[in-house]
């Protein structure tokens, strides 16, 4: 539970505001402590109501979950409504397609990306840098500018309603090689060159020195990757027709449309499909938030 | 980038090294960069032909020169999600970077636990649209919504309706964004506060500088780098937004939601009018680039002086 390590207690970092050396009075800086714990609590509670609002949905009636006045804790506890969703829509079906899509997408990912990363950033060779910064460039080039081109093309081959068309189209972004190449730049060429001397081929290198060292970068980039493949709604939408390929995410938001007055079980449906990724940023979140901190792209 | 650049590149090695190193190089880089091409690259290109084209998926396309363009122009639907889009990113854009500086401001203390809100914070980052979209607009209910609730008990006689009415729509579009993005900027700000020098509020603070002094003449000038990155990112991300838009109103009630990038997508995914969403396409990266380019300059100037 330790988040954002890099930027949390460092000495010389930005004092607290307020916080700054008053030990003598020690009942005011008390005071102000729990005043900022305080104020602390007030943020949180409000940025975290609607998960709140989520899961007190998710156990109550249809017919509870719009109450005047809001009822926060249900009278009765519904835990049936996790058991009857399994029922209502194939959801292990979603869950396992979500995982599959995931998964291999971010095994594709972080494995091209660092491979490529490693031939732009350790070895030297003509037109390297100008093929970098083309990579560079379309990262800003909005996606919803060349979907339709995409389309075209996974239309033409007649790979839309497979996974093909989605793993083809996510498993080789730029983002990766970018993500790696910053990682791999902080390593010191000198160490790639003892391997050399040592007489260790470049893929020795990659595969024995800089794979190892660049743990926490690979984490980072499969952490994004699988959130962002989980989340991915657009993709699953233009390319999945047919039902049994649907993600989590096309299965809960057709059945929001389908039954649009289940509250309740749209609820649990909602709260199922986040607790996944819930449960891998609590483990992972140091991993995941230094990535967006170093890079600064999605 | 830079450092590769700027590194010397060693004493010309001999021919046959020379080559060894180009292959070796591109074998590196082969297997994601042929799939990158294939399915970055070549859409990309393609998307700007397209526009020039003619095409829909019964006919072969033909060169019609600016026509797309004209017809987009006398197009009340691109009028209508233009001015959409301006809408949404006026919103999103100052509300998002005001709510990710206050919130890096609330958590940047060195107090126990404070990993803890920090987490809270960033959830709503990591939940996925559609749970978003349904969670906020069961939020947003007209009649027995919490948000009316809350509205009706501190004396809001009619409280507006929220995605059920054509005018309050985006506004609770843009809330349910503002909500799920700040935590993002957040950490970026973070960062950005940590490179701070103690030493400087220690100095302001001799000066006699109050709190706020030391907030406007320390910390937002200290983190113009941040600003400016976070500014150019949220354009980005606004001007190109669309699926919170179609997982949580669908452009409606009637037109009143409709972006860009939806446009795009019903007219070539949907209809298969290939060239006229392509024409809108590239109004769409022509205005991010603008934006960018723009931005980037007035960096550059204040920067300089």
């Amino acid at each position: 539970m330790t988040a954002l390590p890099d930027t949390a207690a460092r000495p010389g970092a930005a004092p607290a505001p307020g916080a700054g050396g008053a030990a003598p009075r020690r009942g005011r800086s008390t005071l102000r402590r729990a005043l900022a714990y305080a104020g602390l609590s007030v943020v949180t509670v409000l940025v975290l109501v609607p998960f709140a609002w989520m899961l007190s949905s998710s156990l109550k009636r249809d017919n509870q979950v719009f109450t005047v006045p809001i009822q926060w804790i249900p009278q009765e506890l519904r835990w049936s409504n996790f058991i009857e969703i399994w029922e209502r829509i194939p959801l292990l079906t979603y869950l396992g397609n979500s995982a599959f899509l995931s998964v291999v997408i971010t095994l594709l990912q972080v494995l091209t990306g660092s491979f490529a990363a490693y031939g732009f950033s350790k070895v030297r060779f003509p037109g390297r840098d100008a093929l970098f910064l083309a990579y560079i460039a379309t990262i800003a080039v909005p996606w919803q500018a060349y979907m339709v081109p995409q389309y075209i093309m996974m239309q033409q081959a007649e790979l839309t309603d497979t996974y093909w068309s989605i793993i083809l189209l996510q498993a080789f972004g730029a983002f990766g090689v970018f993500l790696m190449r910053q990682y791999y730049m902080s390593i010191p060429d000198d160490l790639c060159e003892a391997a050399r001397i040592d007489g260790l081929s470049e893929y020795g290198i990659y595969w024995r020195i800089m794979l190892p060292l660049s743990k926490p970068a690979l984490a980072s980039l499969a952490l994004l990757t699988f959130v962002n493949t989980w989340n991915d709604y657009m993709g699953p939408f233009i390319y999945l027709t047919s039902n049994e390929l649907w993600t989590i995410q096309l299965g809960l938001r057709s059945f929001v449309g389908q039954y649009d007055a289940e509250y309740a079980m749209i609820m649990t449906g909602a709260v199922l499909s986040v607790l996944p990724i819930m449960v891998i940023f609590l483990f992972g979140q140091r991993y995941f938030i230094r990535g967006i901190a170093t890079s600064g792209l999605k | 980038m830079t450092q590769a650049l700027t590194q010397p590149t060693p004493a010309p090695p001999r021919r046959a090294r020379a080559w060894r190193d180009i292959l070796v190089g591109w074998s590196f880089i082969l297997p994601n960069f042929v799939g990158f091409a294939l399915f970055t690259l070549v859409p990309m290109l393609a998307a700007f032909a397209l526009a020039f084209l003619e095409w829909d998926s019964y006919s072969s396309p033909e060169w019609v020169g600016l026509d797309n363009f004209r017809q987009m122009f006398g197009d009340e639907n691109f009028h209508v999600a233009l001015r959409n889009t301006l809408f949404y990113a006026a919103g999103h854009i100052p509300l998002t970077l005001v709510a990710a500086l206050g919130l890096a401001m609330a958590l940047n203390r060195r107090i126990r636990g404070v990993q803890f809100f920090r987490t809270a914070a960033f959830f709503p980052y990591i939940t996925s649209l559609v749970a978003v979209a349904v969670v906020w607009n069961m939020l947003f209910n007209p009649t027995a919504g919490p948000i009316n609730q809350l509205l009706e008990a501190i004396g809001v006689a009619e409280p507006p309706r929220w995605v059920a009415s054509t005018d309050w729509a985006m506004p609770a579009v843009i809330i349910t964004s503002v909500w799920r993005d700040m935590g993002y900027y957040m950490v970026l700000y973070l960062a950005g506060l940590q490179t701070i020098p103690r030493e400087y509020y220690e100095a302001a603070t001799v000066d006699g500088a109050g709190p706020w002094q030391r907030f406007w003449s320390v910390t937002l000038p200290c983190l113009r780098p941040t600003t400016f990155f976070v500014l150019v990112m949220l354009t980005i991300q606004s001007f190109k937004v669309l699926d919170l838009i179609v997982v949580m109103t669908d452009g409606g009630p009637g037109r009143s939601t409709l972006v860009l990038a939806q446009l795009v997508y019903r007219e070539g995914i949907r209809e298969g009018q290939f060239g006229c969403s392509s024409a809108v396409a590239l109004v769409l990266f022509v205005i991010v680039l603008t934006v960018t380019v723009v931005q980037f300059r007035i960096n550059e100037r204040r920067s300089a002086t």
